[in-house]
């Protein structure tokens, strides 16, 4: 049976909601299994609730065309049909969409709660649900002679958000990973429901407080989409510069952590330095180490000065060479690499099944980054070339975080040299009523896509944030089916995905 | 080998020299202790405290800005129509009280005093600390982690983050403590063998940031557990964190001055 239509818009567009094709829900099912079979990707799968009851809303991507394809469905039931079986990507999307509306992910074969928190549904439904603490309920266990089990978190031994991690053993041997989340749920998506008003920014600025300017991006993408103008060209260059520092600071952070795991100290405790270096000059920009302030809805918080332009490629120059120096040193270790290699592999297959993004899935051969497939702002216009590699290992997703480094940094020095002219900032104007507006800004850890639906006074009915921890926690537990249970700090730092992002 | 060596070298010894030495230069857009100047106020006026995503200022019965609710995002400042607001680059804001974390003009800056005699032979050359993140979003926890960094090395003053809450003294929590880490918040700190410290660091801490009034958390650590060191801001400055670490273990000479 060939597939119903789905409407295309392009990332950083608004589409009237009447125009998003209604289909039953079995022939959105279908429409969107075939795509994902197509070669297509969900960068969203939701359900909002509306005047006229429940709809589940797909949004997927289509990288080579740099489109997405839209499509609804009523929910009337209390049940929809899961496609988790057929396209594995989508089995935290449904388990979402079950726990956050109270439904049932008909033939899911795992339906646990992903986050332990109460629907998204008026009281009392939603208070009159009670819901365990995440990790109480029933694990997956494996059974047999000498298997046993290995229990981590919430609560763990470095400065990290909790989480539960359930290793299923055989002496060092892990057969099974399952990761508990949600200790992190804050109530984001509720409390932004209704917006925006005075606290949507900083909602998004702490979804994920690393990723500040990722996230507070795509919002603001979202809004000039909903308000049909984007963000003045010096806006949207001082935002992308942001972002480039933002994936420096954190790249070196993450590659110090990976030297840390690995006892190889020189450049574990020079990144730890540099990764601050990198963050002072955002604050240089912004006067906020996380970027808090810059990235706004109309273009940026704050504008940049030719002297403190000149300040911010002199220190950018001078943290790069020193990031350099250390990271290779990296390289140069034998011993060092010989950890890093071959160490929790995901397959190019398997990081495609289980959709992937970011480093995470370029490590694997997946050649898929936002900021060239559905560039926004300045990438349409000044591209960032895309760093991959094959071998997806902890090695592969340390090299792909140098290889990327070294691009940003080029980036950003020449989009200092060539700020354009005009104001830095505009007012943004009244958000199109009953419309769908979708963002997808890549992140240094992977794309962050915001999908508004507003009601018909212009307002948010539903926001839903995808970090892009939500599609990667999956291939953590992947990277360590049959490793030993002593690769995992390794594999959870090559990944360093986001507790708080992934629980909202 | 030669190449590591030639790379230390070139890397060079990076501590900082603070506190015998001066401390590290901030931008000058830092946003630190506000400056008020309430004379200004317009008449009537309430444009700061609603452009305020966190209800953390006051006009009446005068110009004030709770330092434990806010963001430091300026809005304020930026909805002033008279200039009342001004953010200064101070990143002395720790307290050890909740209330001294009100500034309005006029009252008087209680920086963070030190620890009783007691408590500080115990704790004033080593102190250990489990971190608990109870919802926090990862910039508190980022700049706590920086301070073990070689550029700041909390060592130097005996301070240590520990794996375990039975080899803590105390514990550093920051989020604004969700639900769903309450639990674990209390049962890690009742690990922790008394005598025992807890320090709150940042808005989510002591009075839950953004989240503040959300029924999925519980507005700061002094819900669930005593509090005895505040430090202000999302995220606080490492130098802000230090510096309330170091003013609570009695290592600055200028303990309990005002400005």
């Amino acid at each position: 049976m060939s597939a119903p239509p789905l409407a295309r818009i392009r990332a950083g567009a608004a589409i009237p909601r009447a125009a998003i094709p209604e289909l039953p829900v079995a022939d959105l099912a279908e429409a969107v299994a075939a795509s994902c079979e197509g070669g297509l990707r969900a960068v969203a799968y939701f359900a909002a609730a509306g005047a006229a009851g429940l709809e589940l809303h797909a949004v997927l991507a289509d990288d080579p065309r740099s489109e997405l394809a839209l499509g609804r469905a009523p929910l009337p039931g209390r049940s929809f049909p899961s496609l988790a079986r057929r396209c594995p990507q989508l089995h935290l999307f449904e388990r979402e969409i079950a726990e956050q509306f109270a439904l049932v992910a008909e033939g899911h074969p795992d339906p646990a709660p992903v986050r332990c928190q109460p629907p998204l549904l008026p009281e009392p439904a939603a208070s009159a649900r009670a819901v365990a603490l995440p990790g109480a309920e029933r694990l997956y266990r494996v059974e047999g002679p000498e298997v046993h089990e290995v229990g981590v978190g919430p609560v763990h031994a470095g400065v990290i958000e909790p989480g539960h991690f359930r290793f299923q053993c055989h002496g060092e041997r892990v057969f099974h990973l399952e990761i508990r989340l949600g200790y992190q749920h804050r109530g984001l998506e509720r409390a932004l429901a209704g917006g925006p008003d005075r606290r949507t920014i900083h909602y998004l600025e702490t979804a994920a407080g690393d990723t500040t300017i990722g996230h507070a991006t795509a919002h603001a993408e979202v809004v000039e989409a909903l308000a049909g103008a984007p963000a003045p060209a010096r806006g949207a260059a001082l935002r992308a510069i942001a972002l480039e520092l933002e994936r420096l600071a954190n790249h070196t952070g993450d590659l110090g952590a990976l030297a840390g795991d690995v006892a190889y100290l020189p450049t574990a405790s020079f990144c730890g330095r540099i990764r601050g270096d990198f963050l002072n000059l955002s604050a240089e920009l912004c006067g906020s180490r996380f970027g808090r302030g810059l990235a706004r809805p109309g273009g940026s918080g704050f504008d940049l000065e030719g002297e403190r332009a000149e300040r911010l490629r002199s220190g950018l120059d001078r943290t790069f060479a020193d990031a350099r120096s250390a990271i290779e040193l990296l390289w140069g270790s034998p011993s060092a690499m010989e950890r890093l290699e071959a160490t929790g592999l995901v397959p190019r297959e398997v990081a495609s099944q289980l959709g992937l993004v970011g480093p995470a899935a370029r490590a694997s051969g997946l050649d898929r980054d936002a900021r060239r497939d559905h560039p926004a702002g300045l990438f349409r216009h000044h591209p960032v070339p895309v760093a991959t590699a094959d071998s997806g290992d902890v090695f592969a997703r340390a090299r792909v975080r140098w290889l990327e480094m070294q691009r940003s940094h080029a980036f950003v020095r020449e989009r200092l040299a060539e700020l354009p002219a005009g104001p830095a900032r505009v007012a943004v104007g009244a958000h199109a009523p009953e419309s769908l507006a979708v963002a997808l800004v890549e992140g240094w850890r992977g794309a962050n896509c915001h999908v508004a639906l507003t009601d018909g006074a212009g307002r948010f009915a539903r926001y839903k944030v995808v970090d892009p921890s939500f599609h990667n926690w999956s291939g953590l537990a992947w990277a360590l089916r049959g490793a030993e249970i002593s690769d995992f700090p390794l594999c959870n730092k090559s990944f360093n995905l986001s507790y708080c992002g992934h629980d909202l | 080998m030669l190449e590591l060596l030639r790379t230390r070298f070139a890397q060079g010894h990076r501590t900082l020299a603070y506190p015998a030495g001066p401390p590290p230069a901030l931008s000058d857009r830092f946003r630190g202790h506000p400056v008020l100047a309430p004379e200004r106020c317009p008449d009537g006026c309430r444009e700061c405290a609603a452009a305020c995503p966190t209800e953390a200022i006051r006009v009446e019965p005068e110009l004030a800005i709770d330092l434990g609710r806010c963001l430091f995002c300026a809005e304020c400042a930026a909805a002033c129509p008279a200039g009342a607001i001004a953010w200064g680059g101070d990143p002395r804001l720790a307290a050890r009280e909740r209330e001294d974390l009100l500034v309005a003009a006029g009252r008087e800056v209680r920086l963070a005093r030190a620890l009783d005699e007691k408590a500080r032979r115990l704790f004033g050359r080593s102190l250990k600390l489990r971190q608990v993140s109870a919802g926090g979003c990862n910039a508190c926890e980022a700049d706590v982690n920086v301070l073990s960094t070689l550029a700041w090395d909390i060592g130097r003053f005996g301070i240590q983050v520990v794996a375990s809450p039975r080899h803590a003294d105390g514990l550093l929590v920051t989020g604004p403590v969700t639900g769903n880490m309450r639990e674990a918040l209390r049962k890690t700190w009742e690990a922790v063998a008394p005598p025992k410290i807890v320090i709150a660091v940042g808005a989510c801490a002591i009075a839950g940031g953004p989240f503040r009034g959300h029924p999925e958390v519980h507005d700061g650590a002094a819900s669930t557990v005593p509090v005895d060191l505040f430090v202000p801001g999302c995220p606080p400055h490492p130098l802000t964190i230090l510096d309330g670490l170091l003013r609570l273990l009695g290592r600055l000479e200028s303990g309990g001055e005002s400005r």
